[in-house]
């Protein structure tokens, strides 16, 4: 979260909505460990990483659905098993959870 | 509320704080900003929870641990409480100063564990009662460099010690190290490691027992001969093999090769 809250600060005098995903719970090898945050803006701008790149794209995709309406706030998990081999997963075959919610306290 | 000034603040600052998020259960979304020694700021939901997740927060901050935990709406906690009601989950992130590793003697091994114990995101004190040794232009990595006696600095500051921090002795000097261990025990230091040879280690016990450190429970927490039987030999090597220990003691495992177990590396 510290590296991001320089440009948390530009978008919330800007008046940008802004979404922030950040990891809340790790299970099996995860790069990143709880607090692990990143923010996207409403015009698409990204800071900050969740993963190391396994799953950045996915989740700005969930974060452009929260700002557009069209999910609500809540969690998000990514990570592989046998029943979605299909998903987005970890190469390091953990499995992350992310809260995703609108920046706007 | 606006909160995230204030947490931006204290993150920019260095000074502990914690975020509680509702992230399922009724309220999602909700937020609380724990600061130690302060009211908190926002809600959960329930002024009840709030107050228990406060409680439970600033014991996270001081473990500098973040993590999910589960309640009632109005902060119930126990199982048989929680049977008949709704369950929230709620996020609770800490940030806190970065742990302390206090080491005293200023020796050839000192630079070297100051130099890996930065590297781990410690503030590193160095600490030894010669002054020809203790200068910050031989210890340019420590954040602080002092010239004393043990004592004065546990007497000092030694309540700021707790599990996350490390306390490494490193003269092999009776007159700097009982002293040292003395003022260590005194702590909740979680980490308290001692050099020297297994010979030197049974005369140090001798010198704690006449110093009146007798206490099994007090002996038990020395790692000495300090750290872990990777055959090291230069500074640098002990270096590692020290911090490795600390690793190992604040997770719990044994320290043995990933190749030789089974089943998940981060269970």
């Amino acid at each position: 979260m510290k590296e991001l809250l320089d440009d948390l600060d530009r978008w919330r005098q800007a008046g940008t909505r802004v979404a922030l995903a950040r990891v809340v719970d790790v299970e099996g090898s995860g790069p990143r460990g709880p607090g692990a945050a990143m923010a996207v803006s409403i015009d698409g701008e990204v800071v900050g990483s969740v993963s190391g790149g396994c799953v950045e794209g996915a989740v700005v995709t969930e974060a452009l659905s929260l700002l557009h309406g069209e999910r609500a706030p809540g969690m998000v998990t990514f990570g592989y098993s046998d029943d979605e081999a299909f998903a987005v997963g970890l190469t390091c075959g953990g499995t992350i959870r992310l809260f995703i919610e609108e920046f706007n306290w | 509320m606006t909160l995230s000034p204030a947490l931006a603040e204290r993150i920019r600052s260095g000074l502990p704080v914690a975020l509680a998020t509702v992230i399922e259960g009724p309220g999602i979304g909700n937020h609380l900003l724990i600061i130690p020694g302060e009211e908190p700021q926002g809600s959960l939901g329930d002024p009840e929870l709030d107050r228990v997740v406060h409680r439970d927060g600033v014991a996270e901050l001081e473990a500098g641990r973040s993590g999910i935990r589960t309640y009632g709406p109005q902060g119930q906690t126990t199982p048989e409480d929680l049977e008949e009601t709704p369950t929230l989950r709620i996020f609770v992130e800490s940030w806190s100063p970065p742990p302390q590793m206090w080491i005293f003697g200023a020796v050839d091994f000192t630079a070297a564990l100051a130099r890996i114990a930065k590297s781990l995101g410690y503030r590193v004190l160095v600490c030894d009662a010669r002054e020809i040794f203790a200068t910050g232009r031989r210890f340019p990595m420590a954040d602080e460099v002092r010239v004393t006696w043990p004592g004065p600095v546990f007497e000092e500051r030694g309540a700021s010690l707790g599990v996350r921090d490390a306390v490494c002795i490193l003269t092999h000097d009776p007159k700097f190290d009982v002293p040292a261990v003395q003022g260590a025990l005194a702590t909740s230091v979680g980490y308290i490691g001692v050099m020297g040879s297994r010979t030197t280690h049974e005369r140090r016990l001798e010198r704690l027992a006449e110093a009146g450190v007798h206490a099994p429970e007090d002996l038990a927490r020395l790692m000495s001969p300090i750290g872990l039987d990777l055959g090291a030999r230069t500074p640098e090597e002990t270096a590692i093999s020290i911090c490795a220990e600390i690793i190992a003691n604040r997770t719990g495992r044994g320290a043995s090769r990933l190749r030789g177990g089974s089943g998940p590396i981060h269970p």
